[in-house]
């Protein structure tokens, strides 16, 4: 006849005496954490939701002593479009819906032609998107009907993920040129393939915009106007590019030397070799990697505001100094963040995923 | 085989078409660059540096007002972004410790709390952290007059921190030779009982020895001359408090945000080291009777060394780099007043950003090095 166990050794019990008391150190350590949490969280939950004004239109609509969320939905327009004029914001909304379904369409795995739907995003949709938004494109039908909307218009959450997109699309081919180059045989191309690589990694991103800003002015003949946003993507492409490249570089570095022997013995010169064989398999690899750089490159997109274009974070700032509104940053700066947080959480999350996929293939 | 089929052959013009291409991009660019600056009459060349500056700085290391020239707040800048990435690196590593330690506790709280750190803050773009320090935390601050003190010697306010600071009266000379004496007498001590422990394995208390002798010798030296230094207390005078050691709030927001920042990467490389030692080892250890503490102190931690050091270094150059944020709230750090504050004074903006692009390639090189100079002395000794 078989005994039960003990109570002690059963469910929530067992679970409470393994995980936070098992010896007396741990428990002491358990109801020092567990009281502060009791004495801090109550009150932020309360201030963030129980006392907080959600609706309403001006500062007067907040009459309760918690958060006043009425600065951040009273505004949420501008957050999102920035300047944009607001009969245009349809072209905005249209761009991210084709955005939303193409990469839905490239990320999702049983996807029918999955690699259409990330070949687009990449190669076709940036043009897309920037005629869409810009508009006023003379001779081009239904672009010429579009009335054109300068850049120094675009803000907000929109103009964020435009640079962050454009900054990784741009990137990816020249990291992956540079990474290739890195690896060559010819030894001018290593060196100045090394060279591109460390000077961009080894500067910060903000002297990186500064010399945008002030320096490729000077670049250029004085007959070419460049435009603010074009020359901070630039920047950005170079910059990020530089670590494009070592992620791609860690790549190539796992493929065995025998698939290059094999694609050689098979007759394959040196772009096909490495396009057919050596990439396909490399690229696959370094998602995840790529995905990362992708997410901070999405956290450095914030430094714009430095060299005066209004993404999301500057938005926000030039809300608070609204004379009107003061006194409210911590909302302001809570909204920021938590999208900022949204989008990065959810691409570590998704990048976290495919590397235990990818592990599990490997192992396989 | 045709002469153009020859890799070599190939491979030459691949190369010469590069470097040609790279020297008339370069040529161009020179070229354009040149002309504009004349069609705006700004002179080129470094002879700015000796030049008047004509403004302040709100903090400087080494005296500093508007006569000095502008060499002069290079080195200050310069002086300032040292200052606070050294801050930055020795918090960020003792918190990246503690979370990264606590990530793996086998206290469920605890290690849910670090998680949850860890997912918040290396999600929040950095930027946006120190806006939130600067302008909702420590702005919110009350005015000197309604300073939070401690004891009436430490006042928190909305102009900063400020502490003690300490006169040395003649006769302190001594303490600082003291220290000096005992911490190079603890080093020799060291090396000393590193080595009866080789020999005889015998164990002589070596750190504990060193740390007596570097703070024994100083207070022996501190009572003989008669205890020669004044504090110096910050006092309430008019509209602001004098004297003592201000911390700026720009240096305060900064240094935390950096801190909170940069901890959480570190906790997750110090996490994914200590997973990478084998875990017999930490049997093993427990096997010959060592406690928790012994083990990962002695035993785990070294090993995880090995695979903490090199993306460890890169997050210290990550948060140097980073540290130029400071611009945003006005922190005085070398991008701040030579990229910015020179910049717009001289127009000068090639030499200006070509010398602050340098500072920051040199210092990730000497991080680099000092690095990989620790990391071989750490790394596996195989034959």
């Amino acid at each position: 006849m078989s005994r039960k166990p003990p109570v002690g050794n059963r469910g929530a019990v067992l679970w409470l005496r393994e995980n936070l008391f098992s010896s007396v150190g741990n428990s002491v350590l358990t109801i020092v954490v567990a009281s502060l949490l009791l004495w801090f969280l109550p009150p932020i939950l309360d201030w963030a939701f129980f006392s907080a004004d959600w609706f309403g239109t001006s500062r007067e609509d907040c009459t309760s002593d918690g958060a006043c969320w009425v600065f951040v939905t009273s505004r949420l327009d501008q957050f999102i479009y920035g300047f944009y004029p607001e009969g245009e914001r349809w072209r905005v909304n249209l761009m991210f819906a084709i955005s939303i379904v193409l990469l839905i369409g490239a990320l999702y795995e049983k996807t029918p032609f999955r690699h259409l739907f990330a070949l687009t995003f990449l190669a076709i949709f940036p043009f897309i998107g920037f005629f869409l938004l810009s508009g006023g494109v003379e001779g081009v039908p239904l672009l010429d009907d579009l009335p054109a909307v300068d850049t120094h218009l675009w803000g907000g959450l929109m103009l964020t993920l435009i640079l962050a997109s454009v900054g990784i699309v741009a990137a990816l081919p020249l990291g992956i040129l540079l990474a290739l180059g890195r690896r060559s045989e010819m030894p001018l191309i290593r060196t100045f393939s090394v060279m591109m690589i460390e000077i961009w990694r080894g500067v910060p991103l903000i002297t990186v915009l500064f010399m945008a800003s002030v320096m490729f002015p000077l670049f250029v003949s004085s007959e070419v106007e460049m435009d603010k946003l074009l020359r901070a993507l630039i920047g950005i492409t170079f910059f990020q590019s530089a670590y494009i490249a070592e992620v791609v570089r860690g790549g190539l570095q796992a493929i065995p030397k025998g698939q290059y022997e094999a694609a050689q013995a098979l007759g394959l010169g040196y772009w096909r070799m490495m396009a057919l064989v050596i990439m396909p398999q490399a690229l696959k690899l370094v998602i995840p990697g790529i995905v990362n750089t992708v997410n901070e490159l999405f956290k450095d997109t914030s430094l714009v505001l430095i060299i005066g274009l209004f993404d999301l974070l500057a938005i926000v700032q030039a809300a608070l100094n609204d004379p009107k509104w003061l006194g409210y940053a911590t909302e302001g700066y809570l909204f920021a963040a938590f999208v900022f947080w949204i989008f990065c959480y959810g691409m570590s999350l998704y990048s976290r995923n495919l590397e235990r996929k990818l592990d599990h293939e490997m192992r396989s | 085989m045709k002469w153009w089929r020859d890799a070599r052959v190939r491979g030459i013009i691949w190369q010469v078409v590069l470097f040609l291409a790279v020297v008339w991009f370069g040529w161009s660019i020179y070229d354009n660059t040149i002309t504009n600056l004349e069609s705006r009459g700004i002179t080129t060349g470094f002879r700015f540096l000796n030049e008047e500056a004509g403004f302040a700085i709100l903090q400087t290391l080494i005296p500093f007002d508007e006569s000095y020239t502008f060499g002069r707040t290079f080195l200050v800048g310069l002086l300032n972004t040292l200052l606070v990435s050294f801050i930055g690196v020795i918090c960020a590593t003792l918190l990246g410790f503690l979370v990264g330690i606590a990530r793996l506790s086998s206290n469920w709280l605890v290690q849910k709390l670090a998680s949850v750190y860890i997912e918040i803050f290396r999600n929040i773009p950095l930027l946006l952290q120190i806006f939130f320090w600067y302008f909702a935390v420590l702005q919110a601050l009350p005015g000197p007059r309604q300073s939070m003190s401690l004891g009436e010697v430490f006042f928190l306010n909305v102009r900063g921190l400020y502490l003690p600071s300490i006169i040395q009266n003649p006769g302190f000379g001594w303490v600082w030779i003291a220290l000096a004496v005992g911490l190079v007498a603890g080093y020799f001590y060291k090396r000393h009982a590193n080595k009866v422990q080789n020999d005889t394995g015998k164990q002589l208390p070596g750190v504990r020895v060193w740390i007596a002798a570097a703070l024994g010798l100083p207070a022996i030296a501190l009572v003989m001359t008669g205890m020669p230094f004044d504090w110096e207390i910050a006092k309430l005078q008019g509209f602001n408090f004098q004297g003592g050691i201000t911390i700026i709030p720009e240096l305060g927001a900064l240094a935390l945000a950096l801190t909170v920042y940069t901890a959480t990467y570190i906790a997750e490389i110090v996490r994914s080291g200590i997973q990478a030692v084998d875990k017999g080892q930490t049997e093993a250890a427990s096997a010959l009777g060592l406690h928790n503490w012994q083990i990962l102190r002695l035993v785990v931690i070294p090993q995880a060394m090995r695979v903490i050091i090199p993306p460890l270094s890169s997050q210290y150059m990550n948060l140097i780099k980073n540290s130029s944020l400071a611009t945003a709230i006005g922190y005085p750090d070398l991008v701040s007043v030579f990229a910015g504050t020179t910049l717009n004074q001289t127009g000068q903006a090639v030499e200006i950003i070509f010398m602050t692009m340098g500072v920051y390639l040199t210092t990730s090189l000497i991080v680099s090095v000092l690095m990989n100079m620790y990391n071989r002395k750490v790394a596996l000794v195989e034959r």
